[in-house]
């Protein structure tokens, strides 16, 4: 990723003074208007590109065109900015862009990806301002521009005591040519970067500002809620007389299989379809929890599969082992359930389109929306509101269609609101998937021969194949099989590898054990021979999957502790290293997990308390859905409607969490999620450890050494 | 519909709604009070928490009939400008990931210092463990509650 020239777009005199240099954000992350502590009035000449400018008062503004959805990218990104900058932190202001695909790339949250994709880009924007603001004061003291530095928003002449603030100089600066070429820091001559530094929302949010979609409120705007089929079902009648004469009710609309209700307040309008008499028919295959468990059996002894690695011959490695480990791993659907629900606000106007709420893909909601109206999407605007959690769930247009469809259908400006059970209920789930392992075993114990099929119920691939330990096993074979459903399945953070790590380092300590060799030191042997004997293509970095390994075990002091038993996990994922070892207990014959630890390689460490939090988050997310997440279906039915019966972890069942960074100059990558899927295993081998029993089965707190456990 | 007068961060509002219509979307449609979160709406998330005559109470199921004279803080009149001290806590400790739940853990914390101004560890935990965040801010709220203890609530 290098910036270049063109990348600049623009640069110009700010209305009223200041500098305004124009820059792509290719691959953001982030969003929400947004004020940092320091408060200030926002700096002149809003409106450029995706740009950074600074008023003559030396107040820097930020724009920041991407999704914020608590992954904090809104704060990590001016960082990046500021540092180059050698901007004043105090002295930065973040705002919030709208959708605007003709000056910003790609405005999307997801896939832990926008910080390795813009590094590169928004240092380069920082650097190329601090260079021109450098020349505008080197020319204004007649002296060589070598001679100055900069430092928090000043430039400065040592040798003749001088300083002038970026807003004194921000005008000349901004008449200058931009710079062909800029010269970065070297990171370890970073100020900012690395430090600990607050969201930059935190002023609103403390004290309940409107950020959020469903905070958004216009005049003459109504509330509307959709009563949708359950998987597999179709609308046959509705008797909606009734309904339409309650109070303050404005309409009931029916489109495909939907009846929206539409009103003037949410209260009502709940109530409303709460009482709306719905005939539904079946359409289709509807499907329990219970078949696909007898499914799944079916599809892991099917003939033909889609093969996604082979490497050797596995027939002939598991005709001649020695020993020969197998084990099955499987996980229910899960809701995304972000705290605050889909919403979405829509006015389609004869002349175009107004959406404004919490979307992961404004882009996708702009394009969904001028497809189905048959209109040209630069007639359809898209503000982002900060995000109430998004988990994957809002990288879908779904609901934003819903809104558009209804505020056509009553034309009027609506905003669609799903109610809790909605969103449990009419989502699009974490598919369930079942996985088998085998491996073979020498006469020394080494694993020759690995075999994994995955399959699930849309769950696409269901493996990652070249993952870990592929290319350590001479002989391996990786298939999936998929099963078609009309229970819709999405991306659930970590997609896929949310639970396939889980069940992947089960495995491995099960192989470990069989082995007779010490969890970690069975992956360190693995990682060594992937590195002296490669079998096939390496897509992960050996030594810092390493590196990540050593620093847990240090940390935890493997395999020193008397009184607790540990239990290892490591993986690689979104672009990330991440090793987990977790500590459990036994509490009354029960085991309890007290902590875990956790290493992360990410390359450099932008802001230390966003990193921390998305570590820890992500470790408590982890858990609290291998313990408890669990959405089963009845006759295409989820069975779970609201957090009275789907559990979510709560504050009283957190293990400490303790974080480690290794320490390195590598480009930064993103953190939104893979400190999840190491940390279903890590409980789990620790839990091993302490009662002898393997949990293969999530969630766990139905599995046997937990019943009786509240 | 009926007319309700209600006492709301120290000044008075009314709203023409029907008897059972949570305050939580009063405050919400009504008065545009939307610091006050809605989550789950049967009282398992405390998303909604304000307080009513100083105790933290679940507005998602509180109907607007049953505040009577009661008097009511949302979040936006936990203090004029965010130095309550659980806000100011809250903000050292950086506790927020989205942010959506935060209000009503806030309300929440700030309901226990006023009744325990110096809470032991299991009381933090029993009383916190009520409120839900998705995004597994637990490690902090806790030591943000433990901070702001040291703050004096008044
Ligand atoms: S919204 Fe009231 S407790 Fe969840
Ligand atoms: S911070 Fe996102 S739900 Fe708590």
């Amino acid at each position: 990723m290098t910036a270049t020239r063109r990348d600049f777009l623009k640069i110009a005199a700010a209305a009223g003074g200041g500098l305004l240099l124009g820059f792509n954000w290719a691959e953001s992350e982030a969003a929400t208007t947004v004020v940092n502590a320091a408060g200030a009035a926002a700096a002149p000449g809003v409106g450029f590109n995706s740009y950074l400018s600074i008023s003559p008062q030396g107040i820097i503004t930020i724009l920041s065109p991407n999704p914020e959805v608590g992954q904090g990218i809104k704060t990590a990104f001016p960082i990046i900015v500021a540092e180059e900058l050698d901007a004043d932190w105090t002295k930065v202001v973040v705002e919030q862009a709208p959708l605007d695909t003709k000056k910003f790339e790609r405005q999307v949250a997801g896939g832990s990806g926008s910080i390795p994709h813009s590094w590169e880009r928004l240092r380069k924007a920082g650097a190329t301002a601090r260079q021109m603001l450098t020349e505008a004061a080197a020319k204004r003291w007649n002296v060589p521009a070598a001679e100055c530095t900069t430092d928090k928003g000043y430039v400065l002449h040592t040798a003749s005591k001088r300083k002038l603030s970026y807003g004194e100089l921000a005008t000349e600066a901004s008449q200058l040519a931009v710079p062909a070429s800029v010269k970065l820091k070297d990171p370890n001559d970073f100020k900012l970067i690395g430090t600990t530094i607050k969201n930059v929302d935190n002023p609103k949010i403390l004290t309940g500002k409107p950020l959020f979609g469903l905070d958004f409120y216009r005049e003459g705007m109504l509330f509307a809620m959709i009563q949708r089929p359950a998987f597999g079902y179709k609308l046959k009648s509705v008797d909606s007389a009734a309904v339409k004469a309650m109070s303050g009710i404005v309409d009931v609309v029916t489109y495909d299989n939907n009846v929206a209700v539409v009103g003037k307040s949410t209260w009502q309008v709940k109530k409303a379809k709460d009482a709306l008499k719905i005939e539904w028919e079946k359409a289709d295959n509807l499907e329990s929890s219970t078949d696909h468990d007898r499914l799944f059996k079916e599809l892991l002894d099917k003939k033909e599969a889609t093969v996604r690695r082979k490497d050797g011959d596995v027939d002939a490695a598991f005709k001649s082992a020695a020993k020969v480990v197998s084990a099955e791993f499987q996980c229910p659907f899960l809701p995304h359930s972000p705290l605050e629900p889909m919403n979405f606000f829509a006015h389609v106007r004869p002349d175009g389109v107004e959406l404004v709420g919490p979307t992961q893909t404004p882009e996708l909601a702009r394009n969904e929306t001028a497809k189905l109206l048959g209109i040209s999407p630069d007639k359809v605007t898209v503000q982002l509101t900060r995000m109430g959690g998004g988990f994957g769930r809002r990288l879908k247009a779904d609901y934003v269609i819903e809104a558009v469809q209804v505020s056509k259908l009553v034309n009027a400006p609506v905003k669609l609101i799903w109610t809790r059970e909605d969103d449990m209920t009419g989502g699009s789930y974490r598919p369930a998937v079942r996985y088998r392992f085998e491996a073979a075993l020498d006469a020394q114990g080494n694993m020759v021969g690995y075999k994994l099929r995955g399959v699930g119920i849309n769950s696409g691939n269901s493996t990652r194949e070249d993952n870990f330990p592929a290319g350590a096993v001479e002989n391996l074979l990786i298939d999936s099989v998929e099963h078609k459903s009309p229970i819709t399945t999405g991306a659930w953070r970590a997609p896929i590898t949310n639970f396939l790590a889980f069940a992947e380092q089960s495995f491995l300590d099960e192989v470990a054990q069989a082995a007779g060799k010490d969890p970690v030191q069975f992956r360190l042997d693995l990682l060594a021979k992937a590195k002296q004997k490669p079998t096939g293509a390496i897509k992960y970095d050996i030594d810092r999957m390493r590196g990540v390994i050593e620093l847990a075990a240090e940390k935890a002091q493997w395999g020193k502790k008397k009184g607790v038993s540990q239990g290892f996990s490591v993986y690689f994922s979104h672009r990330s290293y991440v090793a987990q070892i977790g500590e459990v207990v036994m509490k009354q014959g029960k085991p309890v997990l007290q902590k875990v630890y956790a290493a992360a390689d990410c390359g450099v460490v932008i802001n230390q308390s966003g990193a921390r939090q998305q570590i820890t988050g992500c470790i408590v997310d982890g858990i609290g859905h291998a313990m408890y997440g669990n959405l089963t279906f009845k006759d295409g039915v989820p069975e779970q409607k609201n957090y009275d019966t789907y559990r979510l972890i709560r504050l009283s069942e957190i293990p400490q969490v303790e974080v480690h960074f290794v320490q390195n100059t590598i480009d930064p990558t993103g953190l939104g999620e893979p400190a999840l899927p190491p940390a279903g295993a890590a409980v789990a081998n620790a839990i091993f450890k302490a009662t002898g029993k393997r949990l293969r089965n999530q969630p766990f707190v139905e599995e046997d050494v937990f019943k009786g456990v509240s | 519909m009926s007319l309700f007068k209600l006492k709301i961060n120290g000044r008075d509002y009314q709203a023409d709604v029907d008897p059972d219509t949570p305050l939580l979307w009063v405050l919400r449609d009504n008065f545009g009070l939307v610091g006050t979160k809605y989550g789950c709406g049967i009282a398992q998330c405390g998303a909604c928490t304000v307080h009513l005559n100083g105790e933290a109470v679940r507005s998602c199921v509180m109907p607007v009939s049953a505040i009577g004279t009661g008097k009511v803080t949302t979040i936006e009149g936990l203090s004029k400008d965010g130095t309550h001290p659980v806000q100011q806590a809250w903000n050292e400790v950086d506790v927020p990931q989205c942010g959506y739940c935060q209000a009503g853990q806030i309300m929440t914390a700030a309901a226990l210092l006023k009744r325990t101004p110096k809470p032991t560890m299991e009381q933090i935990d029993a009383t916190m463990t009520g409120n839900l965040c998705r995004c597994g801010t637990y490690h902090r709220i806790r030591e943000a509650v433990k901070v702001a203890s040291t703050k004096g609530v008044k």
